[in-house]
């Protein structure tokens, strides 16, 4: 048996990039928040860079909670179809060159519960997201968000997805 | 029982509301407001667009909404002393909201405690038999010092 030669590392790190922002960038209401995802391998923190407009409370001043909201969902569907793409461009079976990256399926939100733990300060704000479940029709997704301290969380959500039916391989 | 006079709760609310930066990126638009119920709606706009093929606006976009309605609510209610945050909210999605069409949310506060206002919010578009999504969330009721 022979194993197949690993691809070069720009080869690998441009697919996956290009892979990440069709994702992103396909979507009006991540840019009109501002919202950018940064990745390592295939672990994903979404950045919230701070803007006057997502103010909620002028007097405090705070992250209006649906923008908090927002950003927390955002994370949580992104998460949800990269690992969709990831096994797409990555997995075992996977036979994907740099120039033919397949279109992203977005997950449907279901329900989104989020617990507001402390006001959202005029800063950036950071989040990552863990697919707890995901099966052939649901997933289940865990959304974590901090500001300056990663274990001083201001918001935390859970959410239920309807996943995109896949199209037979063929 | 009295009739429900105009507290000056309510028109500071609307003041208040009709303030935030976020409402007015989102193009929200205060519609009613008193005693404890609020009713905000948002024209459609393409940069709200979370799917990019339907062009059916983002989720977030309607939390926002359902948010901003719901914590109008209480602030417009008779026992708030005026300022109030989200503790927790819940959204259930029902429907894609159509493109092209506003959204309108009605929230109401349902019981308020000492601490704690809880609040029920309904969003629409133009079918009104067939609400978009559905909310409840917890607020706090700050009595400051």
């Amino acid at each position: 048996m022979m194993r197949k030669r690993p691809e070069p590392v720009q080869v690998i790190k441009q697919r996956r990039d290009a892979a990440l922002s069709s994702l992103v960038s396909g979507v009006p209401f991540i840019r009109f928040l501002g919202v950018q995802i940064d990745r390592r391998g295939d672990e994903l923190t979404a950045v919230l860079p701070y803007d006057d407009k997502l103010i909620g409370n002028p007097m405090l001043p705070a992250l209006h909670g649906g923008a908090t909201a927002a950003f927390l969902e955002i994370t949580a569907i992104m998460e949800l179809a990269w690992a969709g793409l990831w096994d797409d461009i990555e997995g075992a079976d996977a036979d994907v060159h740099n120039d033919d990256i397949p279109t992203p399926r977005m997950p449907k939100t279901i329900d989104f519960t989020v617990d507001y733990l402390r006001s959202g300060l005029p800063r950036d704000a950071y989040a990552r997201a863990k697919v707890n479940r995901s099966g052939r029709r649901y997933a289940s997704v865990h959304v974590e968000a901090w500001q300056d301290n990663r274990s001083r969380l201001f918001a935390q959500a859970t959410g239920h997805f309807l996943m995109p039916s896949r199209e037979p391989k063929g | 029982m009295t009739d429900s006079v105009p507290k000056d709760t309510t028109k500071l609310a609307r003041q208040f509301i009709e303030a935030i930066p976020y409402a007015r990126e989102l193009g929200m638009n205060l519609e009613e407001i008193s005693d404890g119920r609020a009713v905000i709606s948002m024209a459609y706009n393409k940069d709200l667009i979370g799917d990019p093929e339907s062009g059916v606006i983002h989720g977030g976009a309607v939390s926002a909404l359902m948010d901003t309605c719901a914590g109008a609510a209480v602030m417009s209610h008779p026992e708030t002393p005026f300022s109030t945050a989200t503790l927790d909210l819940r959204i259930d999605y029902m429907r894609s909201a159509t493109p092209g069409h506003a959204i309108t949310a009605i929230a109401e506060c349902y019981h308020v405690t000492r601490t704690v206002a809880f609040v029920r919010a309904t969003t629409l578009d133009e079918d009104t038999d067939r609400p978009v999504a559905t909310a409840t969330g917890t607020f706090t009721i700050s009595r400051g010092k």
